[in-house]
């Protein structure tokens, strides 16, 4: 197990080295920079900004220096948002995003799992058929419309929540819906499939032959087993939707993480693309780790073992 | 059994209808009503300001908040005319060189007094290489600047002078009529050097922010709103009527756009296109003049458009009023000439008007010219390219001016949409065919927009150059005489539109969604968005 961890430790640090230096080689070949605009600035103007950023060093000096630097744990100043660094814009935009991931991740395993289950039982009939078209609309709406639809009706139409913005849980209401539509669908039709399939095993009819309560069986014996695929996709899920959504931030104007992954490589702002890039890259490995420890929880005939350790 | 099957999907329907319903008590309307009666605007600026430090901001949505806080020498008025700020008299001496500013008696808004050195400080501070201010060149009027911040002067040879604390003396390289303009915009806006010294970030913080205009920092929530409130140590404290300014920060259009439907913004500054046809006749819907020129640059470096003939008969065989009234739809001026309505002539009259315009739509004339160049009937005209910056309004003009094209001369454009940044490359490398373009002037004369195209000027990229328009605008640079500075950027203009390296399209318009209630806002046609100095809720 401990040289699992290492070798497993091993290959993350190795991973994240890579996309550090490929985020860093792609961001300086694309055209652009962080101080072009419209209006072209004398050559003066120009090389006092880049000898302020260090912009002026010769590309291998600036990506050891990045590297140095993302040591000690400093992803370094924004370039376009002077009085802020990458670090604070984490720091400050990521538990926004979190809040809202969380919510909408509550949402979708508790609306998901019910409807799929529901699903499952009865098979064919009218809650079925209810639940899987809604689960294929939602699924097939992307948020952008999705987002614009919910704040058309229940913000503009009726009135009833406010249109946008962030700080009461009334402005939560919105955006949780658009951003767990799609992981909603997805988890309804996994857990709706995995039943079936595990319904129809013969461990379930001992299960019944043994005069267990439907309800055990549902939850103890059919339910432990068909979950499974829906943590796999759990666990990258988490890692996307609670480091926020470009779109569903952007619609309802909330200050999260999201935008900023799509706005840094707008603005070229080169430290800020590569700050949120590891973030991200950080948190899905730590998530897809959690996944694999909670293999072993659900699912007692999986163990962590090093290949070699067999 | 299956009565409990049936309860809990009855459960989870009602699950999602609580989730749906829950805010139904959440109605804002009635924050909105007392709201209005107390002096405050809630007004959104579009964007988060990447910073609020005057000597090193560029963009409009910071100018525009810092256009409330702080005050230069002069601030314009709503006639657009240049009234005294901070400086309550000038004199110009009779070369045009020497500027001299008497300065009032006003305070920073901690209470101390706004001095000449003040100035001297803020100025040389946005000029200093270190400080790696991307709009310095907006200095560079001044003797010795440029020398300066290009690190091949002193900052002691800065033609700056303090004579006392209530005179500030400024000498010019050369003659400017627009200097005494750019004296109300924000990197000459004067910065409290205790503040800043010794904190580069001094502006993040709003309990710290000192500032010398109509409304001093309260708070700044990041990509939420900025709040300001009335400054009471402003020197024309009196006229100053808001107690308080929301500064939202919402950049999603749309997303403004219904908040200022359901009430909780009261002045919004741009309208989504596909909304303008519905608010037509809207009191709320005010369009005012924007001082910019949307246009297609043309790459003379390239077939075919190294022919003359071959750029007239495009800019001839597109239907300008067509366009402005069916896919820009903001009552867009057509555009025959380069400069905007709005500048002054040297006889006090529109630049634009005394002008006129410089040609005509003219389709059998288009043709005419198309045929001559050697493309009869668009006949072997090769496959050429538009390239836009990705957006959706600028895609459907370009797509109008295909079919126009098409239609009227013959010949098959293609679209190309790229990303922003890829836009500005390929243009400043002359990778092009033809290049969709908007500019807004620095400062109010028709100079920002003619001494673009001088022959390897930076903003020039269509490859175009011209010994006798060079001569014309150097000239009109030399002179403080406004007559013949005018005079030579009239004749300037002609022998662009003669040659067309530009093909202009119209001449832009600001709509804005503002509440009937709120009066004496001024929204200026260029520069920062709008000044709160006067406004009031009714």
């Amino acid at each position: 197990m401990a040289q699992y961890l290492l070798r497993r430790f091993a290959t993350i640090t190795l991973a994240m080295w890579l996309i550090v230096t490929i985020t860093f080689a792609i961001m300086h070949a694309i055209p652009g920079g962080p101080f072009a605009s419209e209006k072209k600035v004398p050559d003066a103007v120009k090389r006092n900004l880049e000898a302020r950023y260090h912009l002026n060093d010769p590309l291998y000096k600036q990506y050891v220096d990045y590297l140095k630097n993302l040591l000690r744990g400093d992803l370094g100043p924004s370039f376009k948002y002077e009085y802020r660094t990458v670090n604070s814009i984490i720091k400050e935009s990521f538990p926004v995003s979190a809040i809202l991931g969380s919510l909408a991740i509550a949402f979708s395993l508790l609306v998901g799992l019910l409807a799929g289950i529901i699903s499952a039982l009865r098979q064919n009939r009218w809650q079925d058929y209810t639940a899987m078209i809604l689960a294929t609309l939602s699924f097939s709406v992307p948020s952008f419309i999705l987002s614009g639809l919910l704040m058309y009706v229940f913000a503009y139409k009726l009135q009833w929540l406010p249109p946008a913005m962030w700080g009461t849980w009334q402005q939560a209401i919105l955006p949780t819906l658009a951003l767990s539509a799609l992981p909603t669908a997805f988890i309804a039709r996994l857990t709706r499939s995995s039943m079936l399939e595990v319904l129809q095993q013969d461990y379930l009819k001992t299960a019944r032959a043994k005069g267990l309560s439907e309800r055990a069986i549902v939850v103890r014996h059919a339910l432990r087993n068909a979950i499974l695929p829906v943590v796999t996709y759990v666990g990258p899920l988490i890692a996307t939707v609670l480091t926020g959504s470009f779109v569903v931030e952007s619609i309802f104007a909330i200050p999260g993480l999201g935008r900023w992954f799509v706005l840094s490589v707008t603005n070229r702002d080169y430290t800020v693309i590569l700050g949120t890039t590891v973030f991200y890259s950080a948190f899905l490995m730590a998530m897809n780790f959690l996944v694999d420890l909670a293999y072993v929880a659900i699912d007692p005939r999986i163990k962590l073992v090093d290949r070699r350790d067999v | 059994m299956l009565a409990r099957k049936n309860i809990l999907f009855g459960l989870l329907v009602a699950l999602l209808m609580v989730a749906l319903l829950s805010g139904c008590g959440a109605k804002s309307q009635e924050g909105a009503k007392s709201a209005a009666k107390e002096q405050v605007i809630r007004y959104n600026v579009g964007a988060e300001p990447k910073t609020l430090d005057p000597a090193k901001a560029t963009g409009l949505p910071e100018g525009t908040i810092m256009m409330q806080l702080f005050e230069g020498l002069t601030r314009y008025d709503a006639k657009q005319e240049i009234k005294p700020g901070i400086a309550e008299s000038w004199e110009i001496s009779k070369d045009g060189l020497t500027y001299t500013f008497k300065l009032r008696d006003a305070k920073w808004s901690n209470g101390d007094p706004v001095t000449a050195k003040d100035f001297v400080y803020s100025w040389l501070r946005a000029l200093d290489p270190k400080t790696a201010s991307e709009y310095a060149y907006q200095l560079f009027y001044i003797k010795g600047a440029e020398e300066y911040n290009s690190g091949k002067g002193k900052k002691e040879d800065v033609a700056l002078k303090a004579l006392d604390d209530k005179t500030l003396q400024v000498t010019l390289k050369a003659p400017a009529p627009q200097f005494l303009g750019l004296t109300a915009f924000q990197t000459l806006y004067p910065v409290h050097q205790k503040t800043v010294e010794g904190n580069p970030n001094w502006f993040a913080d709003p309990a710290k922010y000192v500032s010398n205009g109509p409304f001093k920092m309260v708070s700044w929530d990041h990509n939420q709103k900025i709040v300001v409130e009335k400054n009471p140590n402003y020197w024309d404290a009196g006229n100053v009527k808001l107690s308080k300014l929301e500064i939202y920060l919402i950049d999603s259009i749309d997303t403004a756009y219904n908040m200022f439907k359901t009430g909780q913004l009261d002045f919004q500054d741009d309208v989504p296109v596909q909304e303008l046809a519905a608010l037509k006749g809207s009191k709320e819907l005010k369009i005012v003049p924007d001082a910019s020129v949307y246009f297609y640059r043309f790459n003379v470096t390239r077939k075919p458009f190294n022919d003359v003939r071959v750029r007239k008969a495009l800019a001839m065989a597109i239907d300008r009023k067509t366009l402005v009234e069916q896919v820009t739809q903001a009552g867009q001026k057509p555009a025959f000439a380069f400069v905007p309505f709005g500048f002054k002539d040297a006889d006090g009259k529109d630049f634009r008007e005394n002008a006129g315009d410089f040609f005509k739509e003219d389709v059998e004339q288009a043709r005419k010219l198309l045929a001559e160049a050697g493309y009869p009937d668009g006949k072997g005209f090769p496959k050429v390219t538009i390239m836009y910056n990705t957006n959706e309004n600028h895609q459907k003009i370009a797509q109008a001016i295909q079919q126009m094209w098409k239609k009227n001369l013959n010949i098959e454009v293609g679209l190309q949409n790229v990303e922003w940044q890829v836009k500005l490359d390929r243009e400043t490398k002359l990778d092009y065919d033809i290049a969709r373009a908007g500019w807004s002037p620095d400062y109010m004369d028709p100079m920002s927009f003619i001494d673009m195209f001088v022959t390897g000027g930076g903003n020039n990229q269509t490859g175009w150059s011209n010994p006798e328009y060079d001569k014309l605008v150097r000239q009109a640079n030399s002179s403080g005489d406004q007559k013949v500075r005018m005079e030579a950027m009239h004749k300037a203009e002609k022998l662009l539109m003669d040659e067309m390296p530009v093909m202009p399209i119209y001449f832009y318009t600001n709509p804005n969604l503002i509440k009937e209630n709120i009066k004496g806002v001024i929204i200026p046609p260029f520069g920062t968005y709008a000044d709160f100095k006067w406004a009031y809720v009714e």
